[in-house]
């Protein structure tokens, strides 16, 4: 019966419908967006090494001065060999020092930074070769002119696709021989290039290019992301050891670990996923109170139709439920057709920003049960007025 | 604002019995809407008793009334109150959808033996819009029939007609009493009374005259005796 009065006006039907269509609809699409975008930082976070611990210099004070960490020159090789020996919950550990600069090959030349480490370094950052070979720990103890490419380098210097294996390049006036390409790893969260690099053996970078002894940065990984707190704390006390710090002085270093970073990235963009998911709500919301105005007019413009009915043998539970059943069916149809356009615009926004978007079960389960509830909700005022109406005034009313 | 309390009926006592064709007459205000909304069980009386079928229907709820409407009576309204956008078919039906025992081969079998009684087997599928107020009134009145109910109650069933139409529908009402049915009509024409076997005349809540049809008219006969309509 209450199919048959929604087909009767199919128009107002669909109209009704939209609201809730849209608001479904919307529900799905940002949570999966929600969702997807964290994800896509999770993955870009795992990506960046398993169980990830970097040591970075801290805040120093000269004289009552604070200095900024990058001129802190406390990081030294020594450091790195002393967690290697004494913390056990650090697996794989290597020094790190950067440097920009120009990359050379023929008349070719690009723009990138190079990084130095140890045979470990790859490991850590869980970066794969693609063609020919790591760096060595001897080639580090020998300051070996060898370097690693990433892939935009490589298609930079050489044209798209080449494998420059063998070849030997020129950073900063420096040969280095090309023995291997990194695995493609794509852009990271920032939008930053994280193929655009080089790597060496630290000892070249700090010796021939940097001229200098300390180190950058420490890279390190624990055993497993359990181990990781225990890892830190391990890490903290050797390093204050070696840097003899007092009791009451502060840290001159700074431990972070991929989890902190992880944690920080991730809750940016929960509370991102609950704004979006608050904004769909309300306009989830708004469908609801579409169809509680659709149901209101309906039940005026129907008095006769619900006199006639009351009049052949229809109890008010009869009409009451019928009225109810449409606005039900109005907004479970409309969610169901909300859930399958919603999965359609996730699919839609995946294709154009690749981000890894899935849609959530448990968003569409709970979107089904807002409708439902909405219809139940918005329909049963104006079902219960039309089930209260007098047969007799009904039956008379224009 | 007081309430002021109205007598629409005061004392009245009547009696219809069984395969009875009664004319229920008088100026509006009379008394004789709420006289048939009582005996359609719609309204209660606030005084006395009603039994319809040798039940009191006086003391009944809301719920069990309605459902005597269901089963007991059949309405024929002056203005159709057909459902717009529904069928023939399906505004016949409808009567039976609130009756839980009935199944729905039951249920179109029976609308559709109702449609074919009142002369519409071949407009089953038309919808309101597409009839005439004529071919309305008569899906109207087998909506009334098909539960099969004790009375049938029309009010101003032909008000809204011509006289030709209004004698074919008289004609029809003439040929269910025939077979048996009780049917309480609501006019105030008096030529559609005299169709009729028993009238009733209200007049401020009181029966003012109550008196069997002398020569009654037979509606077909009438039809027959109007001048043929040019086509």
């Amino acid at each position: 019966m209450a199919i048959n009065a929604l087909k009767r006006n199919k128009m107002r039907s669909f109209l009704t419908m939209l609201g809730i269509i849209i608001g479904v609809a919307s529900v799905i699409t940002m949570l999966a967006i929600g969702q997807g975008s964290k994800k896509s930082i999770q993955d870009q976070i795992a990506s960046m090494g398993s169980n990830m611990l970097f040591v970075m210099p801290g805040n120093m004070r000269m004289g009552g001065v604070q200095q900024g960490s990058s001129s802190s020159q406390r990081l030294t090789v020594k450091d790195v060999a002393a967690i290697r020996a004494e913390c056990d919950a650090v697996v794989a550990v290597s020094p790190e020092v950067r440097s920009s600069g120009q990359a050379v090959y023929g008349n070719a030349n690009w723009p990138t930074t190079i990084y130095g480490g140890n045979e470990q370094y790859l490991e850590i950052r869980s970066w794969g070769v693609v063609s020919g070979r790591n760096i060595t720990d001897s080639e580090a103890d020998g300051s070996a002119k060898v370097c690693l490419v990433g892939r935009t380098v490589a298609d930079e210097l050489f044209g798209e696709g080449i494998d420059p294996t063998g070849e030997t390049i020129r950073f900063k006036n420096i040969p280095f021989r090309i023995i291997g390409v990194l695995e493609e790893k794509g852009q990271n969260s920032f939008g930053q290039d994280q193929d655009d690099v080089m790597i060496a053996p630290y000892t070249t970078v700090q010796k021939r290019i940097l001229a200098q002894t300390h180190i950058q940065s420490i890279q390190m990984s624990a055993g497993s992301a359990e181990e990781s707190d225990l890892a830190e704390a391990q890490v903290e006390e050797v390093l204050r050891r070696t840097h003899r710090l007092r009791e009451n002085e502060d840290n001159d270093f700074e431990i972070r670990s991929q989890e902190e970073l992880a944690t920080t990235m991730t809750s940016v963009t929960e509370i991102l996923t609950i704004l979006l998911g608050a904004i769909a709500g309300i306009s989830l919301l708004v469908g609801g109170i579409g169809i509680m105005n659709i149901m209101y007019v309906s039940v005026t413009e129907r008095t006769r139709e619900i006199g006639l009915r009351m009049s052949i043998g229809g109890r008010s539970v009869d009409i009451l439920l019928q009225f109810l059943i449409e606005s039900i069916l109005l907004s479970v149809f409309g969610g169901l057709i909300g859930i399958v356009i919603g999965f359609a615009a996730s699919a839609v926004v995946e294709a154009f920003t690749s981000w890894p978007i899935s849609v959530m079960w448990s968003s569409v389960i709970l979107a089904f049960v807002v409708c439902t509830v909405i219809g139940v909700f918005f329909g049963w005022y104006p079902a219960r007025r039309a089930s209260e109406l007098d047969p007799i005034d009904a039956l008379r009313f224009e | 604002m007081g309430e002021v309390t109205v007598h629409a009926l005061r004392g009245v006592d009547l009696k219809i019995r069984e395969g009875e064709f009664v004319a229920i007459m008088g100026a509006s205000g009379s008394g004789k809407s709420t006289m048939l909304n009582i005996i359609g069980c719609l309204d209660r009386p606030t005084e006395g008793i009603y039994l319809l079928d040798g039940v009191n229907v006086a003391g009944m709820s809301k719920n069990e009334r309605a459902a005597i409407r269901n089963l007991k009576i059949g309405f024929v309204f002056q203005s159709y109150n057909l459902l717009s956008r529904t069928s023939a078919l399906e505004n016949v039906e409808l009567p039976l959808m609130y009756n839980p025992n009935v199944g729905s081969r039951e249920r179109r079998e029976k609308a559709m033996a109702a449609l074919e009684a009142v002369g519409l087997a071949d407009r089953m599928d038309h919808m309101p819009n597409q009839l005439s107020g004529g071919q309305q009134q008569r899906v109207a009145i087998a909506r009334s029939l098909v539960n099969d109910p004790v009375v049938i109650l029309a009010d101003e069933a032909t008000g809204n007609l011509d006289t030709r139409t209004s004698y074919e529908i008289m004609s029809l009402f003439q040929e269910l009493n025939t077979k048996g049915k009780t049917i309480v009509f609501v006019t105030h024409e008096s030529d559609i009374a005299r169709c009729m076997t028993r009238s009733v005349v209200f007049r401020d809540g009181h029966i003012i005259r109550e008196e069997e049809v002398k020569s009654r008219l037979i509606a077909a006969e009438m039809l027959q005796a109007l001048p043929v309509e040019e086509e």
